[in-house]
């Protein structure tokens, strides 16, 4: 069943010296309880994209629909983790993971005590009343999607979430971002640059063009693995292909 | 995430830094003592001429006299209610106006250039109108002390509100938060740092806008005596006083630091 389609979407920025083309006619739909990962050169127009999944700004032309309503603004089916984690320095990891439920007034028991199990199951309970300098990045980009997850949101827009993590740091948190995401049992559409990446934690990855982004290809990733986690998809023997035939797809020369 | 039990070498140095800061503490204190002591002995011995610099014993005499008759506090409490009304005033004002600029961008691309110019402009230049307005006596003064901050304050407070990440309010849209909520929940927040260093040279700005003030119409205050002791040649009230006012923009500033402190204690 499609939770997310997106409809001939175009995106025109206008600025004094310029009019850039960030999208043109993009079409796509995400299923419900699928983890689909775009991919596309740098600059291509994918955050552009989210954004206006998000609600943020209107689309030049096209249209989002997210369980049969079009999205015109921001709405609280979706939630939307940014690359760095913007965590607030000036609140603590309790009340920063509060913060999405305190502008919605959603701030009750209920809310409470759904963050608290999280805390306890993710395990970050013990940190709630540190502040944010005092963790790890990994860390924090799990008070991040906690902070997410907070709203309950449906669909969850990632943008290169693990963009600013190292190497080992970025296989050890996509492994618990992807079960956190799977145990909640949420749709995932998520942005970017790592070929492996997108190959690993995705049940398809969609190849956009250089900008503006148009839609190049899209891939079922079928992996031989049981219980299938990032981790486990790096060794199945179709990673390679599908890593190569991507590549191929995304056909990036250097200059 | 302290422990209290350090190797040698670590209790070593945390006494080396311990010596050192109650080094530098003690050599400020040699300072201070070694000044007043040789302009003591240098006036007594005519080395240089004490009506015109004045002499620390016959400073604390003139501060036992008006001690006596009642007026030591009353000067010091003038000029000091005055600088913190006109700096408190200054502030919140400066931020309003900066909240509205923040809040309509057309606003504040009008109103541009004539922040531009009333920046440049040296606000005692408005004294003398301010006073033909609401008249000789405090009010006057504290508006003077108002002029010269309020620009710098609209200005640092405005550029810190700008400055706030625009991924941090993007974050926030993405809840749905309206522009007051942005305010509240980033832009404020995150620019204290900067409006705390705007108070801080606030303090300076208002004890000038005081004491101008109150050379142009005060019948008391630090600022009255220090151009009443000049007029009748008494060294001795005019260097009290300034080393009065020093003590206390000290200690307004050190409030300001303490303030400092409490709303920053997530950085430590
Ligand atoms: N607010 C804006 N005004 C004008 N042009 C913009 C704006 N935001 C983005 N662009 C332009 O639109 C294009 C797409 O930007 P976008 O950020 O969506 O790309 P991206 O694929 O996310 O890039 P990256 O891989 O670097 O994250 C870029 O050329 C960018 O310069
Ligand atoms: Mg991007």
């Amino acid at each position: 069943m499609s939770k997310l389609i997106i409809e001939n979407l175009s995106m025109i920025y206008h600025t004094i010296e310029a009019e850039t083309k960030a999208i043109d006619n993009l079409s796509l739909e995400v299923l419900e309880g699928e983890f689909l990962s775009i991919i596309g050169p740098s600059g291509c127009g994918k955050s552009t994209l989210l954004s206006v999944i998000a609600g943020l700004f209107p689309p030049s032309s096209g249209r989002v629909i997210l369980d049969n309503m079009e999205i015109t603004k921001p709405c609280n089916k979706v939630g939307y983790m940014l690359q760095r984690d913007h965590l607030f320095e000036w609140r603590n990891i309790f009340s920063n993971i509060t913060l999405g439920l305190e502008i919605q007034g959603k701030c009750n028991n209920e809310s409470i005590l759904n963050i608290e199990s999280m805390l306890e199951k993710y395990g970050l309970s013990s940190f709630k009343n540190y502040y944010p300098h005092q963790l790890s990045g990994g860390m924090r980009q799990r008070v991040a999607l906690i902070r997410t997850l907070a709203i309950d949101p449906d669909i969850l827009l990632l943008d290169e979430p693990f963009a600013a993590l190292d190497y080992q740091t970025k296989l050890a948190v996509s492994e618990e971002v992807y079960k956190i995401i799977k145990q909640e049992g949420k749709t995932a559409l998520m942005v970017t640059h790592d070929i492996s990446e997108a190959i690993a934690l995705s049940d398809r990855v969609a190849v956009l063009s250089k900008r503006p982004a148009r839609l190049k290809n899209i891939y079922d990733i079928k992996l031989s693995v049981e219980n299938r986690t990032p981790l486990k998809s790096r060794e199945a023997p179709e990673f390679r292909h599908y890593f190569n035939a991507i590549w191929k797809e995304l056909d990036i020369h250097v200059e | 995430m302290l422990s209290n039990n350090f190797s040698k070498e670590h209790e070593l140095y945390l006494r080396a830094v311990k010596r050192r800061k109650a080094a530098i503490i003690i050599v400020q204190i040699l300072i201070l003592i070694i000044f007043f002591v040789q302009w003591e002995l240098t006036a007594k011995y005519k080395i240089v001429d004490p009506f015109l610099v004045s002499q620390p014993s016959r400073m604390i005499k003139f501060m036992g006299k008006l001690y006596n008759e009642g007026m030591l506090f009353r000067h010091i409490w003038v000029t000091c209610y005055e600088t913190v009304i006109g700096f408190l005033l200054g502030t919140i004002v400066g931020t309003l106006i900066a909240i509205i600029l923040w809040w309509s961008d057309f606003i504040c691309k009008v109103l541009d250039p004539y922040l531009v110019v009333l920046n440049a402009l040296p606000k005692i230049a408005l004294g003398p109108i301010l006073i033909f307005w609401v008249g000789n006596g405090k009010t006057a003064i504290i508006l003077i002390a108002l002029t010269i901050s309020l620009i710098v304050t609209i200005i640092s407070v405005l550029t810190g509100f700008k400055e706030v990440d625009e991924d941090k309010i993007k974050l926030l849209k993405t809840f749905g938060a309206s522009k007051s909520q942005i305010l509240r929940y980033v832009v404020f927040p995150s620019s204290i740092p900067t409006m705390i260093s705007a108070l801080k040279i606030n303090v300076g700005l208002s004890y000038v806008g005081v004491i101008v003030g109150e050379f142009l119409v005060a019948k008391e205050g630090l600022g009255f005596l220090i151009v009443f002791g000049g007029q009748v040649a008494q060294l001795d009230m005019v260097m009290l006083s300034i080393i009065i006012l020093s003590i206390a923009a000290y200690l307004m500033y050190e409030a300001v630091a303490i303030l400092e402190k409490k709303f920053t204690v997530w950085k430590s």
